[in-house]
C-alpha cells in the first residue's frame, strides 16, 4: 500500500509540473506564477503526507468508512467545518457581500442556523444507531433491502449534484486565478481527491479537511486584522468608512438605476448596509431558508461525519465546535466582503468574475501590496491554494459518502445480503470510490461552461425533501414504516428536481435571444410614462406558479421621463472609435499639462469602453449562434412555470406528508417491533458501534 | 443487530426512561421551534419591515445589521444551552439507565 502512495505522490508532483507549462493568464502575473506553484506544492505535499500516514492504519471497513471511530469531538468539529465551508461559501458569500452588501451577509445566516437542527435532532441519535451510512439508520427498523436501495440512490443523487457544482466551480476558479486549463484543473482535483480517499479512506479525508479548515480560518483572520486594524477595531468607524467609500456608492447607484438619481452620496453608501439590493423575493428566500435549515441535516457527507467519533457525547462536542468555527467564519466574511468592496472596488471584482467570487483573493492581493508586488502575489497565491484545498477536501468527503452508499448499502447490503467478508467489503469500498471519482471527473468536464450554480441549492433541497423526513420520522415517530419511507423519499426527490427543471434556474432561449438582440441592435426609445398605482397579486399560488389569469404584485411607480433609444453594439463601437481618433489627433496640439491629462483620461476610458462593448458583442453573438432557432428550454417551456428558484417550500412539506401518509395506510410488523429498541438505543447509546481498539 | 440479552420494551416502559424521554422531548422541541422562528424573522423583517431594519442605532449601524449579527449570537447560545443541559442532566439520566441495565435491575 505505502508503495502505491509514494507513486501517487510522485504522480502529483509530475502533474503539478506539467500544469505549470499550461498556465497562462489568470489573476496572478506570469512573473510570480512560480510562487503560486510553490505554495500549491507545499499544500499538496502536506495532504499527501497525511494520506501516507493514514493509509498505514486503514485496513478494515470501520477504518475506511469511519476512521475506526477514533476521531475526537474537537477534531471532528474542525473536519465538519472543512467539509461544509465549500468554495461556494468561502468565496461566494464574501463575493456577494462585496457586490450587494447587507443581502450577502443575510444569506450567510441560514448556513449556520442549519446546524441547530443537526445538533438537536440528528447528530447524537445517528451516532447511536448508525454504522456507516444513512441507509443503515433507515434499515434499522424498516425493510433493509428496500430502504437501503432508496437511501443509496438518494445519497448518490445529492452527492452528484453537489460534486458537479464543486468540480465546475473549482475548474473555473483555478483557471481564473492562475490560468491552468479547465480540464486539467478538473482532472487534477479528481486525481488528488481519489488519492486521499482510496488510500487513506476516512482518516485521510478527515485530516485533509481539518488542515484545510485551519488554513482557511487562519488566512481569513489575517486578512480581517489587516482590514479592520486601521479603524482601531471599532465596528461603527469601520462601517462608516465603507459607507463613505466612493466605489461602494457608485456600485449602489449602478444597482438602483433610475432610483439613485435623487439620492445623496451618503444615502447611497448607507443603502449598501440595508436589505434588498440582491434578494428581492422574500418567498424564495424562505424557500431557500427551509432547504438549508432542514437540508444540511440530511446531507450524506455531513451525516457520515458523526460515525467517525467514539460516542454520542463526542458527536455533540463536534457540532458545537463546528458551529463556532462556521459561524465565526461567516462573521469574518462580513469584513472580507465589505473590505474588498472598499479597497478593491465592486467594479474590478465583477470585471474578473461576475458573481464576485474573486473578492477574497483580490483583497489578499491588495493587502499584500497590490498586483505588482511580491507580497501581494504571495498572499494571492496563498488564498488561491486554500481555495484549491477547499475544493479537494469537500469533493473527497462527497465521494466517500457516495462510495459508501454504493459499496456498503447497494453491494454489501442489497446484492450480497450482508454476507461479504471484511476483505471483500474494503475492496468494494475502494472500487466504488474509484468509480464515483471517475464519474465526478467526467461530469465535471462535460459540464464545462454550464450554469451549475443552482445545483448546490438543488442538492440541499433534495436532502431536505427526501433524506431528512425519512431519517427524522424513522428516529422519532413510532408509526413510521417502510412504505412511508419509500413513498416520501421518491416523491420528495422527484418533486424537488422536477420543480427546478421548470424554474427560472434553467436557460430559456427566448429570453437569452431577446437580450442578445438588445445588445446587438440597440433598444427603441421608451415614451414617458404616467405614475402607476400599486398592483395587488391575485392569489398566493400566483407567487409560486405562472398560471393563466395571474396578476403579479407590483409596487407603485412614479412617473418616468421619456428614455432615449439605446444604440446597438456596432453603432456604439463606431462612435467610440471616432472619439478615440479625434482625441488622439488632438493630443499633440494641447500644451497645457492639466488639459492634456484630462484628454488622456478620456482616451483611456473610451478604450476601456470599446473593450467592454466588444466583449458584450462577442457574447451576444455567441448566444445567438448557440440558441439559434430554439424557443423553449430543455423541458419545452418558453418561460418558467414554477417561479421560485428553490423548490423547498413545496417539496419539503410534500416529502414529510408522504412519509406520514404511506406509514398510516400500511402496517409493517418489523417497524413496530423494532421501535422500542431504536428509541432506547438512540437515547442511551446501549449497543452503539464501539470505537475500534488501537 | 439486536441484542437478545436486552429487554428493550422493559427499558422503554421503565419510569426512569420515560422521565428522560419527557424531559428531552420538551426541551429539544422548545429550542428547535424557537430557533426556526427566530431565523425566519430575518428574511421576513428584511422584506416587510424595511423601515425598521433601516433605522440607524449606532453610527451607521442599523437595526438590520444588529439583527443579522444577533442570529449568530442566538445560534451559539442555543448550542451552549443545549450542551450544558445535555452534559449535566441527559447524560447522567442515560447513564443511570445503562447502570440499571448492566446490573440486571431492568
Amino acid at each position: 500500500m505505502s508503495k502505491n502512495v509514494t507513486n501517487f505522490f510522485l504522480a502529483a508532483i509530475a502533474l503539478l509540473g506539467c500544469t505549470a507549462a499550461y498556465a497562462a493568464g489568470g489573476a496572478v502575473a506570469d512573473e510570480f506564477k512560480w510562487m503560486t506553484f510553490a505554495v500549491f506544492g507545499v499544500i499538496i505535499a502536506i495532504t499527501m503526507a497525511i494520506t501516507f500516514w493514514a493509509a498505514r492504519s486503514t485496513h478494515t471497513t470501520s477504518e475506511f468508512y469511519a476512521a475506526g471511530r477514533s476521531v475526537s469531538g474537537i477534531q471532528n468539529g474542525w473536519a465538519i467545518a472543512g467539509d461544509y465551508l465549500s468554495a461556494a461559501s468561502f468565496l461566494g458569500i464574501a463575493g456577494l457581500i462585496s457586490l450587494y452588501g447587507y443581502d450577502g451577509f443575510m444569506y450567510s445566516v441560514g448556513w449556520l442556523v442549519a446546524y441547530i437542527t443537526v445538533l438537536l435532532v440528528i447528530a447524537e441519535p445517528c451516532r447511536n444507531i448508525g454504522k456507516y451510512t444513512m441507509g443503515d439508520i433507515l434499515a434499522f427498523r424498516n425493510d433493509p433491502k428496500k430502504t437501503k436501495t432508496v437511501a443509496a440512490l438518494s445519497t448518490i443523487t445529492v452527492s452528484t449534484f453537489y460534486l458537479t457544482a464543486q468540480m465546475v466551480g473549482g475548474g473555473v476558479l483555478i483557471k481564473t486565478l492562475i490560468g491552468i486549463d479547465y480540464e486539467i484543473s478538473v482532472i487534477g482535483v479528481g486525481i488528488l481527491m481519489l488519492a486521499y480517499v482510496v488510500f487513506g479512506g476516512m482518516k485521510a479525508t478527515t485530516w485533509v479537511q481539518i488542515t484545510k479548515a485551519v488554513l482557511l480560518v487562519t488566512a481569513s483572520i489575517i486578512l480581517v486584522i489587516m482590514v479592520w486594524a486601521p479603524y482601531g477595531f471599532s465596528l461603527p468607524s469601520y462601517l462608516q468608512a465603507v459607507v463613505g467609500d466612493s466605489d461602494v456608492q457608485k456600485q449602489v447607484a449602478k444597482l438602483l438605476g433610475d432610483k439613485a438619481a435623487t439620492m445623496t452620496p451618503e444615502e447611497l453608501g448607507q443603502r449598501f448596509l440595508e436589505p434588498g439590493l440582491f434578494l428581492k423575493n422574500p418567498i424564495d428566500q424562505i424557500s431557500l431558508g427551509l432547504a438549508l435549515v432542514l437540508g444540511t441535516a440530511g446531507m450524506p457527507h455531513i451525516l457520515m461525519r458523526f460515525f467517525t467519533v467514539p460516542t454520542a457525547q463526542a458527536a455533540r462536542v463536534s457540532v458545537i465546535w463546528a458551529m463556532g468555527i462556521i459561524g465565526g467564519f461567516y462573521v469574518l466574511t462580513l469584513f472580507l466582503g465589505t473590505g474588498a468592496a472598499m479597497l478593491v472596488g465592486p467594479d474590478k471584482i465583477a470585471s474578473i468574475d461576475a458573481g464576485g467570487n474573486m473578492a477574497g483573493p483580490l483583497l489578499a492581493q491588495f493587502l499584500g501590496g497590490g498586483e505588482n508586488s511580491m507580497m501581494g502575489n504571495f498572499m494571492l497565491a496563498f488564498v488561491a491554494a486554500v481555495a484549491f484545498a477547499t475544493i479537494v477536501a469537500v469533493v473527497a468527503g462527497l465521494v466517500l459518502a457516495a462510495a459508501s452508499a454504493m459499496a456498503h448499502d447497494i453491494y454489501v447490503g442489497v446484492i450480497r445480503g450482508d454476507h461479504a467478508t471484511p476483505k471483500e467489503q474494503v475492496v468494494a469500498a475502494r472500487v466504488a470510490s474509484v468509480i464515483v471519482g471517475m464519474i465526478a471527473i467526467t461530469v465535471g468536464i462535460m459540464a464545462k461552461g454550464q450554469n451549475v450554480a443552482h445545483l448546490v441549492a438543488l442538492a440541499f433541497a433534495v436532502a431536505a425533501s427526501s433524506n431528512l423526513p425519512a431519517v427524522f420520522l424513522t428516529l422519532y415517530w413510532k408509526k413510521c414504516n417502510t412504505t412511508g419511507i419509500l413513498l416520501g423519499m421518491i416523491v420528495g426527490t422527484v418533486t424537488a428536481i422536477g420543480l427546478v427543471m421548470i424554474s427560472p434556474n434553467m436557460t430559456y432561449p427566448k429570453a437569452v435571444l431577446a437580450s442578445a438582440n438588445k445588445v446587438l441592435n440597440g433598444e427603441p426609445a421608451v415614451p414617458a410614462k404616467e405614475a402607476q398605482p400599486a398592483v395587488e397579486r391575485s392569489s398566493f399560488m400566483c407567487e409560486l406558479f405562472a398560471m393563466e389569469g395571474c396578476v403579479l404584485a407590483k409596487p407603485a411607480q412614479a412617473a418616468s421621463a421619456e428614455k432615449p433609444a439605446k444604440p446597438g453594439a456596432a453603432e456604439k463601437l463606431a462612435k467610440l472609435g471616432e472619439k478615440v481618433v479625434t482625441l488622439e489627433a488632438s493630443l499633440p496640439t494641447i500644451a497645457d499639462v492639466a488639459a492634456k491629462t484630462a484628454v488622456e483620461a478620456d482616451l483611456a476610458k473610451a478604450k476601456k469602453d470599446i473593450a467592454a462593448t466588444e466583449k458584450a458583442k462577442a457574447k451576444a453573438e455567441g448566444d445567438l449562434k448557440k440558441f439559434e432557432g430554439q424557443t423553449t428550454s430543455i423541458m419545452g417551456l418558453e418561460k418558467p412555470f414554477f417561479l421560485l428558484k428553490n423548490p423547498g417550500l413545496i417539496s419539503i412539506p410534500l416529502g414529510f406528508l408522504l412519509v406520514i401518509f404511506g406509514s398510516l395506510f400500511t402496517r409493517d410488523k418489523r417497524a413496530e417491533e423494532m421501535w422500542d429498541e431504536l428509541y432506547v438505543r438512540q437515547n442511551t447509546g446501549i449497543n452503539a458501534e464501539a470505537a475500534s481498539a488501537h | 443487530m439486536s441484542n437478545p440479552n436486552v429487554n428493550w420494551a422493559a427499558i422503554d416502559a421503565n419510569p426512569k426512561f420515560q422521565a428522560l424521554h419527557r424531559k428531552k422531548t420538551f426541551f429539544l422541541w422548545g429550542l428547535m421551534v424557537f430557533s426556526v422562528i427566530y431565523y425566519f424573522l430575518l428574511p421576513i423583517g428584511a422584506a416587510y419591515y424595511q423601515e425598521l431594519f433601516k433605522t440607524k442605532v449606532w453610527g451607521v449601524i442599523n437595526v438590520g445589521i444588529l439583527f443579522a449579527l444577533s442570529e449568530f449570537v442566538v445560534a451559539w447560545t442555543i448550542a451552549y444551552v443545549y450542551s450544558k443541559k445535555a452534559n449535566a442532566e441527559f447524560d447522567a439520566m442515560a447513564q443511570g439507565i445503562i447502570n440499571d441495565v448492566n446490573s440486571g435491575r431492568i
